[in-house]
């Protein structure tokens, strides 16, 4: 019951901070304005190998 | 360009660590397999270890042949500044692929008779449905579907990062071994050798086996990433990275098993009760998310973009429906447990989880189905591009009714029918075996150098009547299940239960008829599609060797 409580309070708190601030962080990284280059290359990937 | 220049004495040409190291693993494989099939308790798992030490011994004669007829270096990495793709292990998944297809869907035509006809298991035991039943599950879904991604997860991760494949041996043991283990698998469900968990049911030293195998693929895989000469890698490979990680720590997780004996097949799970139940549907449900869907959207956006010819549709909206879908598919496991012993709070969440996947699942559709923009028009001249975009849409169709049947009270009516079953296909014939010959279509010529498919008129056959096959499944699978789940909660002004079992299970009887004319009509689209690409191998010409490119102009 000790364990189950310690990791049942930790993923009710700090694990779910840390995965909203992890999807945060994704959408950061996939909206920032200075990856718009790489990603439109990235999207042209498959058509343009040799 | 050194190499060539090479003294005519050959010296300095010496086994590689991993040529040696194999060949020496597999020699001493093949010494513990005679010792446990000569002491084994089980027929069965003796004639088991006999494959093993057969497979062994072909191992390491192969290893030695190869060395003996390979030149003193090893293949270049690149030939006149261009990657020199290793394709040799893609072709071979591409092959075993089809013959492994052509022998699941016809062993569910079996068992869909079957089960509408019973006397049709001959009074077997290795015909029972029992057995058949798994043999038709794992030969689609890890023999016809595993290959698949195999083939291309190898082709994609070569050409999206224009580098050879890492590695000389680990390319052909990852496909061969991964190979070995269905044939083990298979034939021990027709022997009777299964742990009883569904989608996991070899047993522990065809699993062992299978991590070993599937750490080789992992490191091969990342290895390769990590030489390659584009500075991004391209999502499809973020996708297959998350199938080939998740599927390993499923595996592992979900196969913990204590053997009885080194000379048994049999052993006992560590998990008990209804946490060995969840962990199987943690893991049974992931089987779903990452290989039946991370791995075929992998496919999805390498193929569809390059047979379409367009650049994805949004490179950002792949990016964010990819972490959505990884942080989410994880938790939706419980929803196959609803109304059991698991504890109610667990069902409401797998519940919840399930639901909120529409979103990124719908992400993936939307995406792929938009990378046509501007190519509509070649829906109707390209029936290998058709059958692609229908696969989205099955895709779309099946992840919208599968959060549906997730919510409690539509599960209460859907689950242990035939609902279920007709959901399910309509995933697997629609989006992953659809999506999957959109690729072998594309992989076939280019892989064999020819200029392009032997009939499109053939593949157009086969996408009508293979869809026309589909539409009956699941149209007389949800007719069936809703008249099934409708029938058992049936009760009289009394209390009493309505129907008997065997009045429902009289009531099915049409419907699994349907649908087995469904199933015929499937494989016989697969069946034409082995037709058609075998002669696209024999007889339509090679690609004329690589001249100077130049963009088509007056072609004769």
């Amino acid at each position: 019951m000790e364990t189950y409580s310690l990791l049942a309070s930790f993923a009710q708190t700090g694990g779910l901070l840390i995965f909203i601030f992890g999807f945060l962080l994704v959408i950061a990284y996939a909206l920032m304005p200075s990856n718009r280059s790489t990603f439109d290359k990235a999207a042209r990937t498959p058509i343009e190998e040799d | 360009m050194a190499s060539i220049g090479a003294s005519p004495v050959a010296p300095g040409k010496r086994m590689t660590l991993g040529e040696g190291g194999s060949a020496l693993a597999f020699a001493a494989l093949a010494l513990l397999s005679i010792v446990v099939a000569a002491k084994a308790w089980e027929a069965a798992y003796a004639f088991h270890a006999y494959l093993f030490a057969a497979g062994s011994v072909a191992a390491v004669f192969a290893i030695m042949n190869r060395y003996n007829e390979r030149s003193a270096t090893l293949p270049p990495q690149e030939i006149d500044g261009k990657p020199n793709y290793n394709m040799g292990p893609v072709k071979f998944a591409t092959v075993a692929a089809m013959v492994w297809g052509i022998a699941g869907f016809t062993v569910g035509v079996l068992i869909a008779f079957q089960l509408a006809f019973p006397a049709l298991n001959f009074d077997l035991a290795f015909l029972n449905f029992g057995r058949m039943r798994p043999l038709h599950t794992s030969a689609v879904i890890f023999a016809f579907g595993g290959n698949v991604l195999l083939a291309t997860s190898l082709y994609v991760v070569q050409r999206t990062s224009r580098a050879r494949l890492a590695g000389d041996i680990t390319p052909w043991f990852v496909v061969l071994g991964y190979n070995f283990f269905i044939l083990i698998a298979g034939t021990g469900y027709l022997l009777g050798i299964t742990q009883s968990k569904e989608y996991a049911e070899p047993e522990w030293y065809a699993d062992l086996f299978l991590t070993v195998v599937w750490v080789a693929y992992l490191l091969m895989f990342m290895l390769t990433l990590r030489k390659r000469k584009e500075p991004h890698i391209y999502v499809a490979n973020w996708f297959y990275l998350a199938f080939i990680v998740t599927i390993a720590i499923l595996h592992l997780g979900n196969n913990a098993v204590i053997p009885v004996s080194l000379f048994s097949a049999k052993s006992y799970m560590v998990w008990s009760g209804v946490q060995d139940a969840m962990v199987q549907w943690w893991y049974g449900h992931n089987a779903v998310g990452f290989f039946l869907t991370a791995g075929f959207l992998a496919i999805m956006y390498y193929f569809v973009p390059k047979r379409a010819e367009r650049p994805v549709y949004s490179y950002r909206l792949s990016i964010i429906h990819f972490w959505a879908l990884i942080f989410l598919y994880i938790w939706a496991g419980p929803h196959h447990l609803h109304y059991t012993a698991l504890p109610d709070w667990t069902q409401t969440l797998g519940m919840v989880f399930s639901i909120m996947l529409w979103m990124p699942s719908w992400g993936g559709m939307i995406n792929g189905l938009m990378t046509l923009s501007g190519a509509w028009d070649k829906l109707r001249t390209d029936p290998v591009l058709r059958l692609m975009v229908v696969s989205i849409a099955f895709y779309g169709m099946s992840t919208f009714e599968g959060p549906m049947m997730s919510i409690k009270v539509v599960n209460s009516l859907s689950h242990y029918t035939d609902w279920t079953v007709g959901h399910v296909h309509s995933g697997a014939l629609g989006w992953v075996a659809y999506i999957s010959f959109g690729a072998v279509y594309c992989l076939v010529p280019w892989l064999w150098n020819r200029e392009r498919l032997y009939s499109l008129k053939l593949v157009n056959w086969h996408f009508w009547i293979s869809t026309l096959g589909i539409v009956l499944y699941i149209s007389s699978m949800w007719v069936a299940g809703i008249m099934q789940g409708l029938m058992w909660r049936a009760y009289t002004a009394l209390g009493f239960l309505e129907y008997s079992f065997i009045e429902t299970t009289e009531a099915m009887h049409p419907y699994y008829v349907i649908r087995g004319l469904g199933g015929i009509l499937f494989l016989a689209g697969a069946l034409i599609m082995v037709y058609n690409l075998v002669m696209t191998v024999r007889a339509v010409k090679p690609v004329a060797e690589a001249e100077p490119k130049s963009p088509l102009v007056a072609a004769e």
